[in-house]
């Protein structure tokens, strides 16, 4: 199972960044969990200066935006 | 890295000289129709059962005009910025101003605040993402100010409604008084009154571990494109708000009123314009047609540009969330720095014109 961090304050973007994941995971079939981490300090702990950010299984994926949806589809394939 | 937005849905391989000429072909059309904009509004205005010279008139005639102008501008600009932007980041300015020295650091702060891409949601980590790697404090807030003070909406907008030559001076100001004030700042050291957990962030590692993206020059296209469908998106209720409230100063305001309140007569004007800015939060985009407007019926130049500059530097919601990250205490240094500055811009201008 995949642990997905969506890393921001909070904002729109990061809402809309987090049903896009939640979303292409369930038409994926696969099983992930969406987390949202607001916490500054910890955002900051993954180096992101610019939000939304995504995290992987502890590991840095993008940041600055919401995804494109290839990206997330790649994201959670099995 | 860059903004990443939804991509439009039918975004199958198209060959690059399409991409190309499709935008050199939009810039065209937009040229023309721009150009008749004018007698489209007479002609609009025409067609309503008002006279055209009463003040009903007069206001519509003004919204008419203004709205479709406005909105064009924005589109055109937001898409050019868009695409510029994509050659910038957080990261790449964050590099470029890390352990610079006080004063050049000010300049190239501020001047990046123009072009590197920014959203007032990202205000806080930016703001420790900057000073945690080394930028000084006084050059993070060059860049703080200038970043929604001196944007492109505002530029080409007061260019396309007020004129080039207020244009320029806003630019110029602009810039100054973030170049200034975020010097001022850096002098006071105040690296003391930051809230206390933000001096124990540590960069994680993972910093650099997202390498740079290529982009094509379509990817930048694209990125142009969806600014201009996020921004305009977001703001377009905003400037036909501040295009209805500027089309009522037009058709109803005596004169002899704003002359008396926002005149170069009446010193208070300044400090006063700089006070009600403060609360006041919209953006550029709604506040020009209100500038436009004040400026038709005779209120003075200085006044109006320290009104604008409060309204968009000085907010209130900005505060509350970098108020997070500072003291009240800095806060308060910050208002009472960049409030002096917009002040003195107005006295100045209300001197010279």
């Amino acid at each position: 199972m995949k642990i997905i961090k969506v890393l921001g304050s909070g904002c729109k973007n990061c809402e809309t960044t987090a049903e896009l994941i939640a979303r292409k995971a369930a038409d994926a079939g696969t099983d992930v969990t969406v987390e949202k981490v607001t916490d500054m300090g910890t955002i900051m702990a993954y180096g992101v200066m610019s939000t939304p950010g995504v995290v992987i299984d502890e590991k840095l994926v993008h940041m600055g935006g919401v995804p494109k949806p290839e990206q997330v589809d790649a994201w959670v394939k099995a | 890295m860059s903004i990443h937005t939804q991509d439009p849905a039918g975004h199958a391989a198209r060959p690059a000289w399409a991409w190309h000429a499709g935008v050199v072909a939009f810039v065209i059309l937009w040229f023309a129709i721009y150009k008749q904009l004018p007698a489209l509004s007479e002609w609009l205005t025409a067609l309503l059962p008002v006279d055209r010279f009463s003040p009903t008139g007069e206001a519509l005639a003004f919204f008419l005009y203004d709205a479709p102008k406005v909105i064009m501008l924005l589109a055109l600009i937001v898409f050019a910025m868009g695409v510029v932007r994509s050659f910038f980041s957080p990261e790449k300015t964050r590099a470029l101003l890390s352990g610079k020295r006080e004063g050049v650091g000010n300049v190239m702060a501020a001047s990046l605040g123009i072009v590197t891409p920014f959203c007032s949601c990202s205000a806080v980590p930016l703001f420790i993402g900057f000073v945690s790697a080394g930028v000084p404090l006084g050059v993070t807030f060059s860049f703080l100010i200038a970043a929604p003070m001196v944007n492109e909406v505002a530029v080409i907008l007061l260019w396309g409604l007020v004129g080039w030559k207020v244009a320029v001076v806003y630019l110029i100001f602009g810039l100054g008084i973030a170049i200034v004030a975020g010097w001022v700042i850096g002098r006071f050291h105040l690296e003391g009154w930051l809230q206390d957990w933000v001096k124990e962030i540590h960069l994680g590692s993972a910093a650099s571990a997202l390498p740079e993206e290529d982009l094509t020059m379509i990817d930048r296209y694209r990125q142009g494109i969806a600014s201009v469908r996020d921004i305009v998106g977001k703001i377009w209720i905003w400037i036909l708000a501040g295009i209805s409230l500027g089309a009522i100063i037009h058709g109803y305001v005596p004169q002899e009123a704003m002359v008396s309140i926002m005149g170069s007569g009446a010193w208070w004007s300044v400090p006063a314009a700089v006070v009600v800015g403060i609360p006041m939060y919209t953006n550029a985009a709604g506040i020009i047609p209100i500038v436009e407007a004040l400026l038709d019926k005779g209120a003075a130049l200085g006044t109006v540009l320290a009104f604008m500059m409060s309204v968009i530097a000085l907010s209130l919601p900005e505060m509350l969330i970098l108020r997070k990250v500072l003291t009240t205490r800095l806060i308060a240094v910050f208002v009472g720095v960049v409030g002096s500055g917009i002040l003195m811009v107005g006295f100045l201008f209300n001197a010279i014109f």
